[in-house]
């Protein structure tokens, strides 16, 4: 039996990173790529938690994730938002599309 | 009558025909009949003068009145040190003679005048002309010091300018004052160096302060041969003024001026001012230099006497034959006739400026014609002028119980004496051969003009005596040609009051053996130096064997000069009167020698080929220069900054700008190279970021691996 210790929720997390990372670069949709967003976030709040099982935090590290997820609900929330506004101006959600602020 | 009267009336004979000048100058054309003012005004002058010429004859007769007020002042002047400039007035003998004779003249020259010149377009500035001449002339006759006369001479110069280009429409009246002045220049430079040798060593301009320091023995710059030259540099101002060879050339050209300024101007007055500028320094002259002054007026009397044999133009004959009277005088101051010369002058002065106004009186009858050949005949229709013209020229020709007798007779004993003491026969024997010469042209003259048949029937029939203004002055100028003026005996001068008692040759103050021992009398050796120092220079000077030989001379010089002066008369006579000699004839066969004269000796072709040529050869040659080498130096200049300034611009362009727009070019393609990164797109941004972190841990590796 394999003791479950912090390095697998570590390595967990920098999957889950990884997949945010790539989600965000790969996506052309916005909306995918703010759901990238929310798996780095989370993979954020993975790490805090495992550090505030396994380190000497207390319970810090639970208290920054239930903030994280809070924030991320807000993030969520306003760049939805955006998301709207730009298929407003630009009728499109595509990024790779939207690169006004080349000019 | 005191000094301080007579002093100041001077002071105002000097002043009124300058104010005169300013009035006429500046209000001339405003006032109608202005000239009149300035014919008042030399009239006032006129009789002033008679009255400071009667008392100071009369009742100074041995004293000179001077008085003068310092002009400038300057302590430590360096290398000069004191400095101290005195302008005054003098007036001895001599000056109170020549005030007369100078105003006279001028107020008669400006009645002849209001006839002559009546209709010139100009009429009121001539007059002002004449004003200003007057005022240079009589500052020149009364000024006591060098600078002043200098200054006086330079105005002299510039009025004589102005008046000989008086009618300067007509080329040749400009070109001849131009020469004029410019002749003038080169006497008075000479001038102006023979001042300053003085000024350097004596530090003063006044005449009495000099002689008193040379005849304390103080001689410029310790040396006999620099009060030869000074001498010398002086009188070539007289060269240049009274027309002395070899700058006698401007004097006949000068008769392009109207005739009464030639008979004020160019015959009685300014050109007598070199003789009576060597009259003032005739004290200082050395031996060498008397001698120099001597013979300058020898040749100058020759050649004018010889041109004037073959002149046409009534006006150039009587030039010339001015010029040959002042060589005369020159010569006679030359050789220590002092007192003769200064005579001649006044005489000459009268009986030229007769001639001269004579002449006028013809070329106004013959409505501007000076050609001897178309006149002839005019006795008749013109008896006032021809009586003063006949007086005037017996006078010139030495003719007994005339003036000119007197003062020329005295002159050819001089140099007669002269010769019998020192030796130089040669100055007498061309004296007599002028006195001949003189009297054969002048009675050329006479006969051409007046006797015979008129020559030209047509100018002839219209010719008509001149009216009263023009006569009157004629009148009263042959009237003073007549002996009786100037001493009750026709035949010795030296008895008259005019030698006697008003001109007396002054000492000389020249060291012994520098001067003409018979300058100076034995007895008075030691006396004389004082008295000079004390401003009287009136004291008989002659040695008493000058006087023997003086008086030796006297007779015979005389008789010669009468036998002389007849022949003369008698030649002419026979070949314009009678007409036993055809005078064409004679030209012909002395063919060469006839044109030599009649060409005036080539003067002014030798001169126009060698200093007018020269000039203008030299004045070539810097125009070469010019515009070669100056203007190619300039040129070079800017061609060769034109060529660094092209470089300068070639490195500016190249190097510069190529180092800017390197500059510019490599931040562009930077840009452009960094532009590929800048996408827009978020994306993008976030691989960069990450590939940057993971290159970040790999470069610090942060947690060990």
């Amino acid at each position: 039996m394999v003791q479950v210790g912090l390095t697998h929720f570590l390595v967990i997390s920098a999957i889950l990173f990884s997949l945010g990372i790539f989600g965000i670069v790969t996506r052309k949709n916005a909306v995918m790529v703010l759901m990238g967003l929310e798996l780095i976030l989370n993979s954020a709040n993975i790490n805090f938690v495992a550090f505030s099982r396994y380190g000497n935090f207390g319970l810090n590290g639970q208290v920054v994730a239930l903030f994280v997820i809070v924030l991320a609900a807000a993030e969520a929330a306003i760049a939805l938002a955006i998301v709207l506004n730009i298929y407003k101006t630009f009728a499109t959600v595509n990024v790779d599309e939207i690169d006004k602020l080349k000019e | 009558m005191t000094e301080a009267l007579l002093l100041n009336i001077s002071l105002v004979i000097l002043l009124l025909p300058l104010l005169g000048f300013t009035t006429l100058i500046l209000l001339g054309k405003k006032i109608p009949g202005s000239h009149w003012i300035e014919t008042f005004f030399m009239f006032l002058a006129l009789c002033l003068s008679v009255y400071v010429g009667f008392g100071k004859l009369a009742f100074f007769t041995g004293v000179s009145l001077v008085k003068e007020a310092t002009w400038i002042q300057l302590w430590n002047i360096p290398v000069l040190g004191n400095l101290q400039i005195d302008l005054g007035i003098k007036i001895d003998n001599l000056t109170a003679i020549m005030l007369f004779v100078v105003t006279l003249i001028s107020f008669l020259v400006h009645i002849f005048s209001l006839e002559y010149m009546k209709g010139d377009s100009r009429f009121s500035r001539y007059y002002a002309y004449l004003g200003i001449f007057t005022f240079s002339m009589l500052g020149i006759v009364l000024t006591h010091n060098i600078l002043m006369m200098y200054i006086a001479w330079e105005l002299v110069g510039i009025s004589s300018y102005l008046l000989i280009g008086f009618w300067f429409e007509k080329k040749s009246a400009s070109d001849a004052s131009k020469k004029a002045f410019l002749v003038n220049r080169v006497g008075d430079t000479g001038m102006f160096i023979g001042i300053m040798i003085l000024f350097t060593n004596y530090h003063t301009f006044t005449f009495d302060t000099i002689y008193a320091q040379i005849a304390q023995g103080h001689l410029p710059f310790n040396s006999p041969a620099w009060l030869t030259a000074a001498g010398i540099m002086i009188f070539m101002g007289a060269v240049g003024k009274s027309a002395q060879f070899p700058l006698h050339v401007w004097l006949p050209d000068a008769m392009e001026g109207p005739t009464p300024v030639s008979a004020l101007i160019h015959a009685a007055t300014m050109v007598a001012a070199g003789v009576y500028l060597i009259a003032r320094v005739f004290v200082m002259l050395t031996a060498d230099a008397m001698l120099t002054i001597a013979i300058v007026g020898m040749v100058t009397s020759f050649i004018a006497a010889t041109i004037a044999l073959t002149q046409n133009d009534i006006k150039k004959v009587l030039a010339y034959s001015t010029v040959s009277q002042l060589g005369y005088m020159v010569m006679a101051m030359g050789v220590g006739a002092y007192q003769y010369a200064f005579f001649h002058l006044v005489t000459h002065a009268f009986f030229k400026a007769c001639l001269f106004l004579g002449s006028g009186s013809v070329i106004y009858a013959m409505h501007h014609e000076q050609d001897l050949r178309k006149m002839g005949g005019l006795r008749k229709k013109m008896p006032i002028t021809y009586a003063a013209f006949l007086i005037s020229t017996l006078a010139i020709s030495g003719v007994p119980f005339t003036s000119g007798f007197l003062s020329k007779d005295g002159i050819l004993a001089g140099t007669y004496a002269f010769a019998s003491l020192t030796g130089h026969w040669m100055i007498p024997a061309v004296a007599f051969l002028v006195a001949l010469m003189t009297a054969f042209y002048m009675f050329r003259l006479v006969i051409l003009t007046f006797h015979g048949t008129p020559r030209d029937q047509e100018r002839h029939d219209h010719a008509h005596e001149s009216p009263f203004v023009m006569a009157m002055p004629l009148v009263v100028l042959s009237v003073l040609s007549v002996f009786f003026w100037y001493g009750l005996n026709p035949a010795n001068p030296s008895t008259g009051w005019f030698l006697d008692k008003w001109v007396k040759t002054p000492t000389s103050i020249v060291p012994q053996g520098q001067r003409f021992d018979f300058m100076k009398s034995e007895v008075k050796e030691t006396a004389s130096a004082e008295k000079t120092a004390a401003g009287s220079t009136e004291a008989v000077v002659h040695s008493e064997h000058y006087m023997h030989a003086m008086h030796q001379a006297h007779y015979p010089a005389m008789g010669l000069s009468i036998i002389l002066g007849g022949l003369g008369i008698l030649l002419a006579f026979s070949m314009y009167q009678w007409k036993k000699i055809d005078p064409d004839k004679l030209a012909e066969k002395l063919g060469p020698i006839y044109r030599f004269s009649l060409n005036k000796w080539y003067i002014d072709e030798l001169y126009g080929a060698t200093f007018i040529g020269g000039a203008l050869a030299l004045s070539r040659l810097l125009a070469w220069f010019d515009k070669y080498v100056v203007d190619g130096l300039v040129n070079g200049a800017a061609s060769l900054t034109r060529g660094v300034s092209k470089l300068g611009g070639l490195f500016d362009t190249y190097v510069v700008d190529g180092l800017v727009n390197f500059t510019a070019y490599l931040s562009g393609f930077i840009g452009i190279f960094f532009r590929k990164f800048q996408t827009g797109k978020v994306q993008t941004y976030v691989v960069f970021v990450i590939f940057s972190v993971i290159i970040l841990l790999f470069i610090f590796r942060p947690f060990g691996f």
